[in-house]
């Protein structure tokens, strides 16, 4: 019987094997942000141990640092300082790339490690943030880790794992005008639940998937955790070689020759099996929006509040009425008829240049709604110039959306910044629990095709109403 | 980590099937990101009067004075199933268990138990809760016995057995392996030097 791609690399990566199905597993690269990365490298060396091989490490400033214009180590979160500074001397001191305030390289951790091609085909790379599966989409194997893994992998090089069991969700068939990798997400979460893919590693196929342009991918693959997936990963093809050719840390010259012949060979083979194999159709997804608090409590824009018949198969009675009620929502009026206070772009989920061109195609020559706070966070230092350099701050700024420097930002709420409470946010985010951009916030994820729409028109609305203008 | 060789003390016996880590630990005694300050909070549910209260309720079996100073927990079917949280396990050995009897046991925290120097061990509690007075077991030679002669044996992965033994964590095992690891890289590397020459252009 064939392999599928991910036992290919998971084999070519196991140091040995440990029993109960655990096997010891070489880690490649390891990423850090200053929330958990500092931590994690103070405790290694307070337990008197070392990094291994500092030259596979790499950390960020994400999380924490602020996102207004002339940023220092201060910040708005209480303590935030503190984690700052501590990150920068453990880097330091442990002798690791650190992707400081002020440096072009800097981002979200999750944007920035397929721009630097730190994350790639075949490679294991492992980060101390749930997220972390977005980077399979450059055809890696990457997963989010507990603190305490983050130091076994900084001490060994290699991390104990209970191998996942794999999933195939096949996608094919095409897109709509309109329909974005964000909408194919948040279909595929309302699908199969947020629990549908639990200690699977997900592999996504199809014509609707290898459609997808890098960036688009890494925003499926963003949302495998929505899942509870213990990963996701996409084959890599000509479009990943494209992508990474070039950048600061992907292989060069003979290098790049030997590691383009071995990742040619990643793929699922014909007769390969999953554990479980899930077929959608890409013609099938509309634009989608989050009514409740939990991912999977996603809808087509154009439709009205559920009823709680028309989800239980999904939802428990509980945690739909709870839904509704923190959400403010009457069930059986349009989605659309509610009214928004504010407006997010960014995120490791929609942050990345092709997300901000587009939500500006919607913006170009219009205003945002007087009573909208519209915020624009690009999802890395590069992008923010990239963008600039193209004139899309600009048309973000006339809208009336704020621009600002890449970080985390308002994705999640940390003690700091914040919507207010029982505000109502349209967010290219990847997470809507309670609290999580504020206390008490209401957060409605969307493409930011759907946040910008909604943004102009004050409350939540479909892109698609601006069709037949051109777009790029 | 503490090496454990042999435990002896009093069973608290909390013979109840499927506890869960919520059980062990409530989420909302889990206030800080820090591993410890936690046992305060172990089956806050259960040992306390009320939701947010420390006023102790004297029909739990953990508060009866002869447990105070037990290292053993009987409990039933599937122990510590529910979440993966590691905290469960934390505090539990901060309280002072270090071994944990039970019919059954929920995988993660089985292993989240021996990761923090706790000793699962599967057998059936009930005939080990009639036993008079303190237990003794022995984790060198496997074994359970009861002052009055009594005695069981159990079974444990090798690996888990010397980590528990030795009072290593997993970090310090797979050091453990350090020249296997450094092997592999090698040969590794040959094949894929890419990963390995990291110079940022
Ligand atoms: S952008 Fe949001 S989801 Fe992504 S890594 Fe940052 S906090 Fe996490």
């Amino acid at each position: 019987m064939g392999k599928t791609a991910f036992e290919k690399i998971w084999d070519a990566h196991r140091v040995s094997e440990i029993g109960d199905e655990t096997d010891l597993i070489l880690i490649d690269r390891i990423l850090l942000h200053e929330r958990t990365g500092g931590v994690a490298l103070k405790s290694l060396h307070a337990s008197g141990r070392q990094v291994n091989d500092p030259a596979q490490v790499f950390a960020t400033m994400d999380h924490i640092v602020d996102t207004l214009p002339g940023r220092s180590d201060n910040t708005l979160m209480p303590t935030g300082r503190d984690f700052i500074l501590a990150t920068r001397e453990a880097s330091k001191e442990a002798g690791i790339s650190l992707f400081d305030l002020n440096d072009r390289r800097q981002g979200i951790v999750h944007v920035i490690s397929p721009e630097l091609g730190i994350i790639l085909p075949g490679a294991t790379l492992v980060c101390p943030d749930s997220h972390t599966c977005s980077q399979g989409a450059l055809g890696g194997l990457a997963w989010g880790i507990g603190s305490s893994e983050a130091e076994h992998a900084l001490a060994t090089s290699t991390l104990r794992v209970n191998k996942p069991k794999t999933m195939r969700i096949t996608i094919d068939g095409e897109l709509s005008p309109g329909v974005t990798a964000k909408d194919l997400a948040l279909y595929i979460i309302s699908e199969i639940s947020s629990s549908g893919a639990v200690g699977h590693m997900i592999e996504y196929a199809g014509s609707a998937v290898t459609a997808l342009d890098v960036e688009a991918r890494l925003t499926l693959c963003n949302m495998a955790t929505e899942l509870g997936a213990f990963s996701a990963f996409i084959a890599p093809d000509e479009k990943v070689y494209k992508y990474l050719k070039g950048r600061d840390y992907a292989p060069k010259g003979e290098d790049w020759t030997a590691a383009l012949e071995q990742w040619k060979t990643i793929f699922t083979d014909a007769d390969a099996r999953f554990d479980k194999d899930v077929m959608l159709s890409g013609s099938d997804v509309p634009p989608m929006v989050s009514w409740g608090t939990s991912p999977q409590q996603s809808m087509p824009v154009t439709d009205d509040v559920p009823h709680y018949s028309e989800v239980s198969s999904r939802d428990s009675r509980d945690s739909y009425d709870r839904a509704i009620a923190y959400m403010d929502l009457e069930p059986g009026e349009p989605l659309r008829s509610f009214s928004i206070d504010a407006a997010f772009i960014g995120s490791c989920t929609n942050s990345r240049l092709s997300d901000l061109r587009r939500a500006a195609d919607i913006l170009i020559g219009q205003k945002v709604a007087p009573h909208v706070k519209a915020i624009c966070v690009p999802g890395s230092t590069s992008v923010k110039a990239l963008a600039e350099a193209e004139g899309l701050d600009q048309i973000f700024l006339d809208a009336g959306f704020e621009w600002r420097e890449s970080g985390c930002s308002m994705c999640f709420f940390a003690g700091g910044e914040s919507f207010g409470a029982e505000e109502r946010v349209i967010t290219s985010t990847n997470r809507n629990f309670e609290s999580r951009q504020g206390p008490k916030t209401r957060s409605h994820l969307a493409s930011p095709e759907t946040v910008a729409m909604s943004a102009i028109m004050g409350h939540i609305a479909d892109a698609r109403m601006l069709a037949g203008k051109e777009s790029r | 980590m503490k090496p454990l060789k042999t435990v002896r003390s009093l069973a608290v016996p909390l013979i109840v099937d499927n506890i869960d880590t919520d059980i062990i630990i409530p989420s909302r005694e889990m206030k800080s990101v820090s591993k410890t300050g936690l046992s305060d909070g172990l089956f806050a549910g259960w040992r306390y009067t009320a939701v947010g209260s420390r006023e102790i309720n004297p029909d739990f079996v953990l508060n009866d004075a002869k447990y105070a100073d037990a290292e053993i927990l009987l409990s039933g079917d599937n122990m510590g199933c529910g979440s993966s949280r590691e905290h469960a396990a934390w505090a539990l050995a901060e309280y002072g268990f270090r071994v944990v009897i039970a019919r059954s046991f929920n995988p993660i925290f089985r292993g989240n138990c021996i990761r923090n120097g706790i000793l699962p061990v599967k057998l059936s509690p009930e005939p080990i809760a009639k036993a008079e007075g303190p237990i003794t077991v022995n984790l060198e030679a496997m074994t359970i016995t009861a002052e009055a002669g009594d005695s069981w044996s159990f079974e444990l992965e090798t690996e888990a057995r010397e980590m528990l033994l030795e009072g290593l964590d997993p970090i310090d095992l797979t050091l453990k392996r350090a020249a296997d690891i450094a092997a592999f890289r090698e040969a590794d590397r040959a094949r894929r030097p890419w990963i390995y020459n990291l110079k940022a252009g």
